[in-house]
């Protein structure tokens, strides 16, 4: 058979007739991990307008490019101080194994970023190896406790996530194991919904006492961070701005999760471009950029992207999946002391294979990075996972110096937005940056030439 | 040796002259070293955060109404307002006693892990949220969505309770003494049993209450929500 006997519908393809069938078949929404896998405009689609003759360029292997960065200057007396703008976006203790969690820690400190704690409360073995660790404050409240408030290098208050703004966390019961039910205070193997409002506070003008009074219990000594998932960034960022707090965390639709509905992480939220450019608009309304600091997620993978989005106006970038992925995340194999052994019959026992794995959900994670089972955690090994973590952010930092010196600045965080051109017109639209080759910015008052 | 005085037992801030944060600042880092074990604030005047992040044994003594999250994540003190508390009195309490002497709003007890939290008079909406083992007694009614996802810990109602007591509740019990408007999803009634008016006579006594616990009700999880399946609809 050819041609129209073996049309596929653009409408009604093999995926979405897969879906109907199994949405028959069991009644059921699919729940995975991971974060959007539809094509969205986004870093790739920028490019940048290195120096030439009207802009002169650093050395790019001798002079020097700065890196430091300062998160929470506006209220606090002790602020974050990192020697990259990379950060270990917030993932959970129950997601994550306490082994994974260490590893990030050591990563972390090594180059001398923070890590952030998750949905599940923070763990010792993550308050040991990471020196900089920022706590989040979450709806569900799972193991939060003052003594942790009181050993956090900062609180996060957690609004929403970008794969699932306006969504509590979930976590199936196969990861529910007696550690994590107990930190958790919940029955062990219970399919755990977290709320995806806060218990005690409503609204912004709550937020603002809210804030206060964790300033009060930390006696005004921590960065208080506001997290959102990216929906009205201009609002929502004016918002937490004036409900006092010292930095902002947009997260994108491309922001990963350890468990959502599929429907959620691929239909709600704008993407991190759109999010990036609206939250930096909101500050410059207020006039508060420098004094609140931004930092971006959602799907940001290389030192290009963390360079694409200081230029847009971020101070800092957090990263999951990457640093998942630096882990060993969908890869053949786990290393186990010194050699390589397969992971591939892991994959195939859940359907898939590396690549294309996205079951963070069922803990039956081949290379045991997403899992609470005995057994599989131990196929991570701290100082392995931690070593390839610190490579992959050193390579990130090297990579933004990079672009950075060819732009001329001795300072990442002196890339603007002059320095940025879109490849397509959606791009330049949303990241507010002139088409290539053109001074057009679609959505703006200026017109085509 | 003559020279030294005695230490002080007792401190008085009077917020109408000192400032939250000097109070604050005070309970955290200089009571315990001072000496001092008990605290009365005068003309507290609504104010938010009165006493929240302690973590020594003191007895604080508010001598009227207060804002949001007086004693919130509360540890070890004893607090007491004379007078009513705004939203999430005690919120995140560890450990403890939180006594509101009126009334409590919203949120009261919210995610509350461990201490004793009790109001004399009614409690608003949402009382006992997110529950992860303290004890919380209201010795008036509570307002809708009260034990709204309690995990663990333990609610006495003398009064009322409005709608959806008890919505996806986990280990947390309720007993309530009046009506119920309505049960949240998952929520249902029991038997109380002999254990179930032993801890009532216990929680009762300890807030002052002199209530029959023959008179209450159990209200706990029916645990149909505790696995994801398809049949739970809109209620999961």
């Amino acid at each position: 058979m050819s041609g129209i006997e073996q049309e596929q519908s653009a409408g009604f393809d093999r995926p979405t007739i897969d879906y109907i069938q199994r949405a028959a078949a069991s009644g059921l929404y699919e729940i995975r991990g991971l974060g959007a896998k539809r094509r969205v405009p986004c870093f790739d689609d920028l490019l940048f307008l290195a120096a030439s003759l009207s802009r002169y360029p650093l050395e790019g292997y001798r002079e020097r490019c700065a890196t430091k960065t300062l998160l929470g200057t506006r209220f606090a007396s002790r602020p974050i101080e990192l020697a990259t703008p990379v950060t270990v976006a917030g993932m959970s203790f129950g997601a994550l194994s306490a082994r994974v969690k260490e590893a990030l820690g050591r990563a972390a400190t090594e180059v001398g970023t923070s890590t952030t704690t998750g949905d599940g409360g923070m763990t010792q073995e993550e308050r040991v190896s990471s020196k900089t660790l920022i706590y989040q404050c979450l709806p569900s409240r799972y193991g939060f406790n003052p003594d942790d408030v009181r050993r956090a290098d900062a609180i996060e208050i957690v609004i929403g996530q970008g794969a699932k703004p306006g969504g509590g966390g979930m976590l199936l019961g196969q990861k529910v194991n007696p550690r994590v039910a107990r930190m958790r205070t919940l029955p062990e193997g219970v399919d755990q919904r977290s709320a995806s409002r806060h218990p005690d506070w409503t609204g912004p003008d709550d937020l603002v006492i809210k804030i206060a009074e964790l300033r009060e219990i930390t006696d005004w000594e921590k960065p208080i961070y506001v997290k959102v998932g990216a929906t009205r960034v201009f609002n929502d960022v004016k918002l937490a701005v004036h409900a006092g707090a010292d930095v902002i965390v947009v997260d994108g639709m491309q922001g990963g999760t350890a468990a959502t509905q599929t429907v959620f992480i691929e239909h709600v939220g704008i993407p991190t471009l759109a999010a990036l450019r609206q939250a930096v608009e909101a500050l410059d309304d207020l006039n508060m950029r420098g004094t609140v600091q931004l930092v971006i997620s959602g799907g940001i993978r290389s030192g290009a992207d963390v360079a694409k989005a200081l230029a847009m106006g971020a101070d800092a970038v957090a990263i999951g999946q990457g640093v998942l992925f630096a882990l060993g995340c969908n890869s053949e194999t786990y290393v186990a002391g010194g050699e390589h052994l397969s992971a591939l019959e892991g994959y195939a026992h859940l359907g898939t294979a590396p690549g294309f794995c996205h079951h963070c959900h069922t803990g039956r994670c081949p290379v045991g990075i997403t899992t609470q089972d005995a057994e599989l955690e131990m196929r991570l090994e701290p100082a392995v996972g931690a070593k390839r973590l610190k490579n992959y952010l050193k390579t990130l930092t090297m990579e933004l110096t990079t672009i950075a010196r060819a732009c001329g600045k001795q300072d990442v965080h002196h890339l603007e937005k002059e320095d940025l051109v879109a490849l397509t017109v959606e791009a330049a639209a949303m990241a507010g940056v002139p088409l290539a080759g053109t001074s057009w910015i679609p959505g703006t008052a200026a017109q085509p030439p | 040796m003559a020279n030294l005085k005695p230490l002080p037992a007792t401190r008085e801030f009077d917020l109408a002259r000192e400032s939250l944060r000097e109070l604050n600042l005070f309970l955290h880092r200089q009571a315990a070293a001072e000496g001092v074990s008990q605290v009365r604030v005068r003309n507290p005047d609504g104010a938010h955060s009165i006493a929240c992040g302690l973590d020594a044994e003191l007895d604080v003594q508010i001598h009227g109404h207060v804002g949001y999250y007086v004693a919130g994540m509360n540890k070890h003190a004893a607090v007491t307002v004379h007078g009513n508390a705004g939203p999430g009195a005690a919120e995140n309490m560890m450990s403890g006693r939180v006594h509101v002497k009126g009334f409590a709003s919203m949120a009261a007890g919210a995610s509350a892990h461990g201490g004793l939290l009790i109001i004399d008079g009614d409690a608003s909406l949402r009382c006992g949220i997110s529950l992860k083992g303290a004890d919380i007694v209201v010795g008036g009614s509570v307002g809708s969505f009260s034990a709204f996802m309690a995990q663990a810990g333990r609610m006495v109602i003398c009064g009322d309770a409005g709608d959806a007591l008890g919505d996806s509740l986990y280990e947390a019990v309720i007993y309530v003494r009046g009506k119920v408007r309505s049960l949240g999803a998952d929520a249902r009634f029991e038997p109380m049993g002999e254990l179930d008016r032993a801890a009532l006579r216990s929680l009762l006594a300890a807030a002052g209450q002199s209530h029959d616990p023959n008179d209450f009700k159990r209200v706990a999880s029916a645990k149909s929500l505790y696995h994801w399946h398809a049949d739970a609809d809109q209620e999961y």
